[in-house]
């Protein structure tokens, strides 16, 4: 039943937020008890990842662990009373591997952790491309334009800042950049001008 | 008593201009991340760690340290003004503090915040001054044996007392301490995981995994939720208590600090559980609990102060044993690697200066936060309105330009955007980075002390156990990571007891 409740005043309040009257809003929130508050933010938190996610996560740190453990049985494994390189990272490899059965036993139908991808999920995929483009192009052409560019799609697409506010606030954040860290600083970041 | 010499020198290390002007940037940019939702102190110290390079640790600390415990201060203003919580330590501070705002007092729900941090931190510093020198001497006796132990055992604690699954944390821990093996093994000059790349083998470097997993990660995981754009704040008018606020809140706050202090040093705990201990305890000790959720100012005072203390407190374990309590001491203990110190029960007698310079800042930084946090209020309130989709490529900027400029290298740039994608996924799958981080710190000085303690021991682990220390502090080890189970076995005897006396009322009622 609050739960339903917050849910109905989470309705109200997005359309109080799109219409931005505060005052309802102020009711709104007067009726919220520390309990109902705790729902209304879980109500608005993101969905669980799920038990595919649980899965699938789990199966890669499994690969991974079997690979671990491989590669330092091959590093030698020598004795508890004179432990060669490989051990210790064998010894983890194993606790990651039985964690990795562990969670994949105990974790199946689901669970509370971690979060459902979205289409929201686009985004920070779109914003590791831009960062990745900044690694390859900043040591050819220096930082200046990579960054702006990062600026401008980060503001424009990411952020839904207008083409104009978006184009100023990155210039002027390159500038201030160039000013601090080439100006002021005298770092040595590869740089056009 | 002889310690007092190396305390007052301590305050001769703070007042120096530098290390005072280095201190007031810290806490000022920990009030700024403590109001700006997204970025929390352990992203921010770790955006920040390649600033340290160029000042001297003292300097370096002082900073970092006031971004912690300033971010706790910032984090009371949007909860009290906004209903939003800046830090997860000022989730409780909404329930009464906002309601407080709407009934005019917001002035006094954020004084007596200012207050109770003020105290609690006092407080915790105090104890951190007469314990700190207790405990370093106590543990100048530990040898190898007792130092895994313990290094065990803070991994295990910091994976299960933070929040998320138990086992994906002790995965994470896991993968935290491979990674620490990368590289040469110090002691047989063994290439170990490098796969012949020339970059890897002196192992990873500590800090773009830092600044990846905490600072990009957050900030891409930022990009996929579009922030709530600031209401128009509560009108602040009257910042200062009223004699009869301070009256009723100065019990709460006296327990806040103390439960503050001891939450504060346990690895795992925190500023976080501090508060919601708080919260919890004074409505228990209050003479009419219904007060709580609808403006008792106890409910403001006493989490303030515990979540200061505890934050100021966390320091202790780092300071005094080298074990960081929780994933923000984990990147300070890196900050200090970089320095070249290691931090540990020698410290304090082999660097006092560094010791109680660090102590003696936090004095003033409190000091200075308490005069700052309400002229301030208006201003942070104001730099509230600026768009999270600006501050966003700010911060990813400020991190990839930083991360170049630790080694003029693009490849721990290439490290940074790695980890970055890396952190953003766990958080995705539920993953904690930070038993990551901290086993990653604690990786090659728990090997090194795990091998030397076999060495010494000949081989037979059994040996752990006849040294009192290392047996008791494994023996918790034990308790620990059984608990869960025990927990669940419990649980699950109780529900059905009272599934079973449900059950049979019901059937009485029924009859």
């Amino acid at each position: 039943m609050k739960l339903i409740d917050a849910k109905h005043s989470r309705q109200d309040s997005k359309e109080q937020a799109t219409s931005a009257q505060p005052a309802e809003q102020v009711q709104e929130a007067e009726a919220l008890t520390p309990d109902e508050l705790a729902a209304q933010w879980e109500a608005e938190a993101a969905e669980p990842a799920g038990p595919i996610a649980n899965l699938l996560s789990s199966l890669v740190v499994l690969g991974l662990s079997i690979a671990g453990m491989v590669l330092s049985v091959g590093l030698g494994l020598g004795t508890p009373a004179a432990p060669a390189a490989g051990m210790w990272p064998f010894v983890i490899s194993l606790i990651a591997a039985v964690m990795a059965v562990a969670q994949i036993i105990i974790g199946r139908a689901g669970g509370r952790d971690g979060e459902k991808f979205s289409a929201m999920s686009w985004y920070a995929a779109i914003g590791f491309a831009t960062l990745i483009l900044m690694v390859v192009l900043m040591p050819v052409i220096g930082f200046e334009i990579p960054s702006l560019l990062l600026c401008f799609v980060w503001m424009r697409w990411l952020g839904g800042e207008r083409w104009r506010s978006a184009t100023i606030y990155s210039i002027l954040i390159v500038a201030a950049f160039y000013a601090i860290f080439i100006a002021a600083l005298g770092t040595t970041i590869p740089r056009l001008f | 008593m002889e310690f007092f010499g190396p305390v007052l020198d301590g305050f001769n290390v703070v007042l120096d201009p530098t290390n005072l002007l280095y201190c007031l940037l810290g806490v000022v940019v920990g009030m700024l991340i403590g109001v700006l939702p997204g970025l929390g102190p352990a992203a921010t110290i770790a955006i920040l760690l390649p600033m340290t390079y160029g000042v001297e640790p003292v300097t370096a600390i002082i900073m970092l340290a006031g971004i912690f415990y300033g971010a706790q201060y910032g984090g009371t203003i949007t909860s009290v003004l906004l209903r939003l919580p800046g830090e997860a330590s000022s989730v409780v501070t909404v329930f009464d503090g906002y309601v407080m705002a709407k009934q005019g007092r917001a002035g006094a729900a954020l004084g007596i915040a200012a207050i109770g941090s003020f105290f609690g931190a006092t407080v915790s510093i105090i104890g951190l001054t007469f314990l700190a020198p207790l405990v370093a001497s106590f543990a100048l006796d530990f040898g190898p044996p007792e130092y895994t132990a313990l290094a065990m055992l803070g991994i295990l604690l910091v994976a299960t007392i933070s929040g998320g699954t138990k086992i994906k944390a002790i995965i994470a821990a896991a993968v935290g301490l491979f990674l620490a093996t990368i590289g040469r093994d110090g002691f047989t000059g063994a290439e170990r995981f490098t796969f012949g790349n020339l970059s890897l083998a002196d192992g990873i470097d500590f800090v773009p995994i830092a600044m990846g997993l905490f600072g990009l990660g957050e900030i891409l995981y930022n990009l996929e939720e579009r922030h709530r754009a600031a209401t128009a704040p509560v009108k602040v008018s009257n910042v200062w208590p009223k004699g009869k606020d301070i009256k009723e809140a100065s019990g709460a706050i006296g327990r806040g600090s103390v439960l503050g202090f001891f939450l504060g040093i346990l690895p795992g705990g925190g500023a976080t559980i501090a508060s919601l201990a708080s919260y919890a305890m004074e409505k228990k000790t209050a003479k009419d609990p219904s007060r709580f959720g609808r403006g008792a100012i106890e409910g403001v005072a006493g989490p303030e102060s515990a979540n200061n203390a505890a934050a100021t407190s966390s320091f202790i374990p780092l300071l005094t044993l080298g074990i960081p309590a929780n994933a923000t001491m984990a990147i300070i203990f890196g900050a200090l690697l970089i320095q070249g110190i290691t931090p540990g029960p020698q410290l304090i007698n082999d660097d006092p200066q560094l010791f109680w310079g660090v102590v003696n800042s936090m004095y003033i930084g409190n000091i200075l936060l308490l005069i700052m946090s309400i002229p301030l209020i208006g201003v942070f309130v104001k730099i509230l309105r600026v768009r999270a989709a600006i501050l966003a490529p700010i911060t990813a900027l400020i991190t990839m330009l930083g991360a170049y400029t630790i080694r003029n290298s693009m490849f721990d740039v290439l490290l940074v955007v790695l980890f970055g994608a890396i952190g953003y996924l766990m958080k995705k799958f539920g993953f904690e980075p930070g038993p990551l981080v901290l086993a990653f710190v604690l990786g090659s000085l728990l090997e090194s002390n795990l091998r030397r303690s076999l060495l010494v021991l000949e081989g037979d682990p059994t040996g752990f156990f006849t040294r009192p220390i290392s047996a008791t502090l494994l023996v918790l080890f034990v308790f620990v990571a059984i608990w869960p189970v025990i927990k669940s076995a419990i649980d699950k005897r109780k529900t059905s007891s009272t599934t079973s006396a449900v059950v049979a009322d019901k059937q009485k009622e029924n009859a």
